[in-house]
């Protein structure tokens, strides 16, 4: 329980004064993942921790941004409750800013919500060390911009979170995991019509020549629901979504480069070589190998969504597509009213930021 | 960085050139026919625009908007005009673009659950439109008959199902949008996300000040198998209180948990005949939905905490009819609390759910000092109480002590750790309660991201987030309105 704002906001405001770049990092889980490289000088937020309020009968939590996950999952669990999007702990590393600075979401995200979904306030820090508020610790709230969500998935870009505040849910009473043997567009087709079904879908991923369903919820809907659902009862399934979030399955085992593509549902399989995983009931969609980005581009493109180098391949290189002039002209003042000295994270999202 | 001092265009320069635009029938010049479009539905504030255009064609919005951009001229977007912060009363010195006529369902995709919408369409009319495929859009505003996707993006509208299906920022995909330059872009994607900043998470709620959308995907959700409403009857609002409290701790999310006080259970019963007990202090409405083995054992759960903790009378739904009925009385509790006087003024702070009895209390001593009498309606389940205060608008000084009662029960909001307003809007009403959330700093970015998008501040302006760095002596709303 350390509040290290101060600390940081005097770190800050004193790069601002030497125009210093600043490389935010937490415990460090993500460094390797979703940003390009970003030369700096290190600002952590780890040890800038502790659980400010959490009142379970609110389904609120405000906690600052260097807390381990794993603290406030445990906290959560005591109290039968769950961060309902599936954040990876990466071993006890990740912590809550970087979860929501990467918008990290699990496989239950297409029905409870991304990380993003469940931020309700921030308190953060701006290029200038200004500690500013946004949001609150209720569930509705529409006084200002949503500045808060727009952290989501920034990258530290926009200011380096101090506090955040999520919406939290109660953990389901029941869970269990359907398996099926099929390949990829049956299994896409099977995903979005279970999805487009009343019942307890909680998570629908494809790997290897097999779907797996999980439902969650109360017991008596999910039994029943999967009574009528079929396919084999999966034992361990639990292990089965729990390596799926933290990326410890053997599909992401390895050096190559891994792709990301987030797609409209119901796309056709892409036509790639090399293996490949669909999560989010088929909205999130991984590739393995060394792929042409500019074809992969255009697949998702022609796919309603876009493609990103997720982990390995040239971190220095553009790892997301270019944004349109009109797209990035916003961006760019954006990011001059939070950091107009351009000391935050400076490239780790795009090359011109 | 200032922005330009433009004067007033003259009104026949402007007039040419929308003529070029759009048909004769697209545009009010005309006092008279401009009066249906003065306010929303917060009718204390109003004005007239220079004109008002009514656009067919989203090539008409964008020419509309390149022209006024080049003039230098407000725009300020409309959309059914259900707003609740006069967000859409008009500028008097501006363009009223009113896009109720861009109202097509482009395309529904029934296995990717989604739906392609024109800004005008109406809110209920997207679940009427998909409902054969067994889908229905979350969010559902009271005003669901008549108000537009349009404006839901532009409020980040919620409802009485916000607390288990989100909000208006939860389910939707994509937005086409028009920059205040007229430049079109596509913000959002097919997917559940997209690279780079969260313009669609900015741009929701953003109150038309940073774009104009035309064009919205929402996601859709399959319609549960059943529901059931309980009703329970309380002799205090606290034990209403700590029962909402109780369901949730008893890990039930409700599809909807409703609370209303005495005065606006005694009005929705006698508009509606719903069964509510008359004699209690505080009602609750519970619904739970899912499938029918979740309805049958979460609704015996809640009746049992309901009954534990001291409910004086609780009716469960037990069909389809009566579930209707039972909700009948909430929907239409504002226009029956409406009966009991001239007007009312519907306040909209969220507060955290265990102040409600303390704040309550404090709106009830409130009610006393201002000699106005108040009814609370309040989605209980996510913390947004909805006070309505009864006055009569043609007494100025009754209008005055509404607007500072109002203002004190926003200032108490912020006070226990709530916000100003949970799903109506700042628009023009709310304007100055902004300082009691934000500090100058705070106020100062926000300031900055209005300029990110519209550096002339011609959208919307003097609305939602106060000017205070730039100069805006002509771009500000004029200090007095019809009602003063």
């Amino acid at each position: 329980m350390t509040d290290r704002s101060g600390e940081m906001a005097a770190t800050i405001a004193d790069a601002a004064s030497r125009q210093q770049a600043l490389y935010i990092c937490g415990g460090g889980s993500k460094r390797q993942l979703l940003g390009r490289d970003c030369p700096g000088q290190e600002l952590t937020v780890w040890g800038h921790s502790g659980i400010i309020d959490y009142q379970p009968s609110e389904l609120v939590l405000t906690a600052r941004a260097g807390t381990p996950l794993a603290e406030i999952v445990a906290s959560l669990e005591r109290e039968g409750q769950m961060l309902s999007f599936e954040p990876p702990l990466c071993a006890g590393r990740a912590t809550l800013g970087g979860t929501v600075a990467t918008n990290s979401s699990g496989p239950a995200r297409p029905w409870a919500g991304s990380a993003r979904d469940m931020v309700l306030g921030v308190q953060l820090l701006d290029g200038r060390g200004q500690l500013l508020n946004f949001g609150g610790q209720v569930m509705k709230n529409v006084a200002g911009y949503d500045v808060s969500r727009l952290q989501a998935g920034a990258l530290g870009t926009l200011g380096v979170l101090s506090q955040v505040s999520l919406k939290v849910l109660p953990r389901p009473e029941h869970s269990l995991t359907l398996a099926y043997d099929m390949d990829a567009a049956a299994a896409i087709d099977s995903m979005n019509r279970r999805a487009g079904q009343p019942g307890p879908l909680s998570g629908a991923c494809w790997l290897d020549g097999r779907l797996y369903l999980r439902l969650s919820g109360a017991a008596a809907a999910v039994d029943h629901t999967a009574a009528h659902w079929g396919g084999e009862r999966l034992a361990g399934g639990a292990d089965f979504w729990l390596q799926l979030r933290e990326m410890t399955l053997p599909f992401f085992a390895g050096d190559e480069p891994l792709w990301r593509l987030s797609i409209r549902s119901t796309a056709p399989p892409p036509e790639f070589h090399g293996p490949a995983l669909i999560d989010w009931g088929g909205a999130q969609r991984w590739l393995r190998g060394e792929l042409d980005f500019a074809a992969l581009q255009r697949a998702a493109a022609q796919a309603g969504g876009s493609a990103t180098l997720f982990a390995g391949g040239d971190r220095g290189g553009q790892l997301r597509p270019a944004p349109d002039a009109v797209t990035r002209r916003l961006h760019e003042r954006l990011k001059q009213a939070f950091d107009p000295l351009h000391i935050l994270n400076p490239g780790r999202l795009y090359d011109f930021l | 960085m200032q922005a330009h001092h433009m004067p007033p265009v003259p009104r026949d320069t402007l007039l040419r050139r929308l003529r070029a635009i759009l048909p004769g029938h697209c545009l009010l010049t005309d006092t008279e026919s401009q009066r249906p479009f003065e306010c929303d539905a917060l009718t204390i504030y109003r004005e007239l625009p220079l004109v008002v255009a009514l656009p067919e064609t989203v090539e008409q919005v964008q020419q509309v908007l390149r022209s006024c951009h080049e003039l230098g001229v407000p725009v300020v977007a409309r959309g059914a005009g259900t707003g609740l912060c006069a967000g859409a009363m008009p500028h008097p010195e501006g363009v009223l673009l009113v896009l109720a006529g861009l109202d097509r369902i482009i395309e529904v995709d029934p296995l990717a659950r989604t739906a392609r919408v024109q800004p005008g369409v109406s809110n209920l009319a997207i679940s009427a439109a998909v409902a054969r495929h067994g889908l229905y859009y979350g969010p559902d505003p009271s005003s669901q008959i008549a108000c537009s996707i349009g404006g839901n993006v532009a409020e980040n509208s919620g409802g009485v199902h916000c607390l288990k299906y989100g909000l208006t920022v939860h389910n939707i995909l994509a937005l086409e949008l028009l920059t205040v330059e007229g430049d079109r872009v596509t913000i959002g994607s097919q997917g559940l996300d997209s690279p780079g900043y969260d313009l669609l998470a900015l741009m929701t709620g953003s109150e038309g000040l940073l774009g104009v959308v035309v064009e919205v995907t929402v996601r859709l959700l399959p319609t549960p198998q059943a529901a059931q409403v309980i009703l329970a009857g309380f002799d205090s609002v606290s034990a209403a209180g700590d029962a909402v409290g109780a369901v949730i701790a008893a890990g039930i999310i409700p599809a909807g948990l409703e609370m209303m006080d005495r005065l606006a259970i005694q009005a929705a019963e006698d508009f509606a005949n719903a069964g509510y007990p008359r004699d209690a202090e505080a009602l609750l409405l519970c619904e739970v939905d899912g499938t029918r083995e979740e309805v049958a054992s979460c609704s015996a759960i809640v009746a049992a905490l309901f009954r534990e903790l001291g409910a004086t009378s609780i009716v469960v739904s037990a069909d389809e009819a009566q579930r209707a009925r039972l909700w009948q009385g909430r929907k239409c509790a504002f226009p029956a609390v409406g009966r009991l006087a001239p007007d009312y003024y519907c306040m909209d702070g969220t507060i955290p759910r265990r102040q409600v009895s303390r704040v309550l209390t404090a709106i009830s001593a409130l009610s006393e000092k201002y000699g106005l009498q108040v009814a609370n309606v309040f989605h209980a389940g996510d913390g947004n109480l909805h006070p309505l205060i009864l006055f009569d608008a043609s007494s100025s000084d009754e209008v005055r002590r509404a607007e500072q009662f109002g203002a004190d029960i926003l200032a108490l909001s912020v006070e226990v750790g709530g916000c100003i307003t949970g799903e109506h809007g700042v628009g023009l009403e709310k304007l100055r309660q902004m300082s009691h959330q934000f500090s100058p700093a705070e106020l100062a970015l926000l300031e900055d991201i209005k300029h990110a998008f519209d550096p002339a501040l011609t959208l919307n302006p003097g609305k939602g987030v106060p000017i205070l760095k730039r100069c805006q002596e002509y771009r500000a709303l004029p200090a007095r309105h019809s009602h003063d």
